[in-house]
């Protein structure tokens, strides 16, 4: 059947007005053939390895968007886990590999590498003590290396000796990269029950079930959602689900259909299709601008958390029919500083920690992009991840937290920090010590959902 | 390989947009197999489908339109068909 004019003026109009967009094609390359007992080498070995894979990302994504009139906004790296190729490294060799990967990237002019990361969730290996000791260092003296630890799952519980290290390692880097609104942090994930093929950073990492070299695709799109909501300014809940989950079919089927070609040219195999709906600062590109369009005053407000599940399942229900390989977190990202509806629903008082807490039990991810009272203590912040964590252990879901303690900053000011990023208002955290929770130690044992065999 | 494209232009309604905008066509030896035009709230509005050979002529054909855009204050998009299809049939 031919395309019809109005249909023609619907995908122009996404485009043009709406920003649909591709968010990002990653590329997952791994890098486990680059061992080598000579630091040196192996360096070297990375260095190729990426370089040679991902040298026509950028122009091969570029041509296709160009041709199908889609913009593919960033191109990405995701790699192993690098704590996995450390073996006896030093903290010092740790932060020449940052470098090495940082350097890569820029070569590739990829805004960001992801996969600086460690699985510790039970326990914590000489490898990943290496990169842990060089994460705050490593951050601050790299601008695209991202970099992700996970502490958590379902499965084995919560390994709360990483969770109190990661405390810590936040406020160094906070502390370390100061001069720049404590931006380092910006760039490192704390996770519950990751996701192996996660297009989207500063969590993405090419996981050990993957092959030798994949590409994988994020659509966003809440500005398509939005306006397509706008239309239906008196339709009962079920008439709303029923729009969003159209608009996310047919930003979905755009996204898959871009992805593969990419892929196809690049001669990669094709990985998933992440369905997240992702924000950014341009005008109306906002998640909590769409559950305000549901009904309420401001994001944050009673009834917050019911719009939230109501859009995220509308997204995936859509989402599922129009993509046969999904996968990734595939939910909803609402990091605070890239929304500007999220922004205001904090500088008018509507939402507060406690509220975004309770959002990430019905979206997946966490507390993301969150600037938080530069003096909050590295326990205080060590038992924000130990909630989220829990959050996602018991409801067998991803969780996360990216915080950032802004040093020198207080509740009530507001931080920028350019670019993607975005700006924050600086929230603050209770005055009331957990400390004792944190010096305990131990583990968490795995919560009895994980029995399941 | 052989591909159809979709050209949209749209712009302020004028004489000889349909002209000039498909002198360009021609003069690139590009076939058009189905084109629509209405005026949508004052605006010129027009489809077209065509046939390209490669479709990283897209670039070179946005190019040659670009100075009929600015003589003529229009938009004009090329689009690869597939992009319509995948959003809009199952």
């Amino acid at each position: 059947m031919p395309i019809g004019f109005t249909e023609i003026q619907e995908t122009i109009r996404m485009v043009e007005m709406e920003h649909l967009d591709i968010r990002t094609v990653t590329m997952g390359i791994s890098l486990r053939d680059c061992m080598d007992s000579d630091f040196d080498k192996l360096k070297e070995n990375v260095y190729k390895k990426i370089t040679h894979y991902a040298k026509e990302l950028q122009t091969t994504a570029d041509q296709v968007a160009e041709e199908y009139g889609v913009p593919i906004i960033n191109k990405r790296i995701a790699i192993s886990p690098v704590a996995e190729l450390l073996g006896n490294a030093s903290k010092q060799q740790v932060i020449e590999l940052a470098k090495i990967l940082d350097d890569a990237a820029k070569c590739l002019d990829v805004d960001f590498i992801g996969g600086f990361s460690a699985l510790v969730h039970k326990g914590i290996t000489k490898g990943d003590q290496a990169l842990l000791s060089a994460l705050p260092e490593a951050l601050s003296f790299t601008e695209r290396v991202c970099a992700s630890i996970s502490v958590a799952t379902t499965k084995t519980g919560i390994n709360m000796d990483a969770v109190a290290s990661m405390g810590s390692i936040i406020k160094r880097t906070a502390e370390l990269t100061k001069d720049h609104n404590s931006i380092g942090c910006a760039k490192l994930v704390v996770f519950c029950n990751p996701v192996e093929d996660n297009p989207f950073m500063a969590g993405a990492f090419h996981g050990t079930g993957e092959g030798e070299v994949v590409l994988s695709v994020g659509v966003s799109g809440p500005g398509v959602v939005l306006n397509a909501l706008k239309k239906f300014p008196n339709a009962d809940l079920g008439e709303i689900a029923d729009v969003i989950k159209n608009t996310a079919f047919k930003i979905t089927r755009a996204g898959e259909l871009i992805g593969r070609v990419v892929a196809q040219r690049l001669n990669v195999p094709f990985g998933i299709m992440d369905l997240s709906l992702a924000p950014t600062n341009a005008m109306n590109d906002s998640v909590a601008e769409i559950l305000e369009e549901i009904g309420l005053e401001r994001v944050g407000t009673h009834g917050t958390i019911a719009a939230l599940a109501l859009m995220n399942d509308a997204v995936k229900k859509g989402g599922a029919m129009a993509s046969s390989y999904v996968g990734g977190l595939s939910g909803a990202f609402i990091p605070v500083s890239e929304d500007n509806g999220m922004i205001r629903g904090i500088e008018d008082g509507a939402l507060e920690l406690s509220k975004l807490e309770a959002m990430t039990c019905v979206c997946s991810v966490g507390l993301d992009m969150i600037a938080l009272d530069g003096s909050a203590s590295e326990e205080t912040i060590a038992a924000i991840i130990a909630d989220e964590a829990a959050i996602g252990m018991i409801n067998r879901k991803t969780t996360a937290v990216r915080v950032i303690p802004v040093i020198g900053k207080k509740q009530g000011e507001s931080v920028e920090f350019g670019g993607l990023l975005g700006r924050a208002p600086i929230i603050g955290v209770s005055s009331f010590s957990s400390e004792k929770i944190i010096q305990r130690g131990g583990r968490i044992p795995a919560p009895i959902q994980s029995l399941t065999n | 390989m052989k591909k159809r494209a979709v050209v949209s232009v749209v712009g302020k309604d004028k004489v000889g947009i349909i002209a000039k905008v498909t002198n360009v066509l021609a003069d690139n030896h590009i076939n058009i197999s189905d084109i629509s035009q209405t005026i949508l709230q004052d605006f010129f509005t027009m489809i077209m489908i065509i046939d390209i050979q490669d479709s990283s002529n897209i670039n070179h054909l946005k190019q040659k339109f670009e100075p009929v855009e600015k003589e003529l204050g229009l938009n004009i998009n090329i689009q690869l068909e597939d992009v319509f299809q995948a959003m809009h049939r199952v």
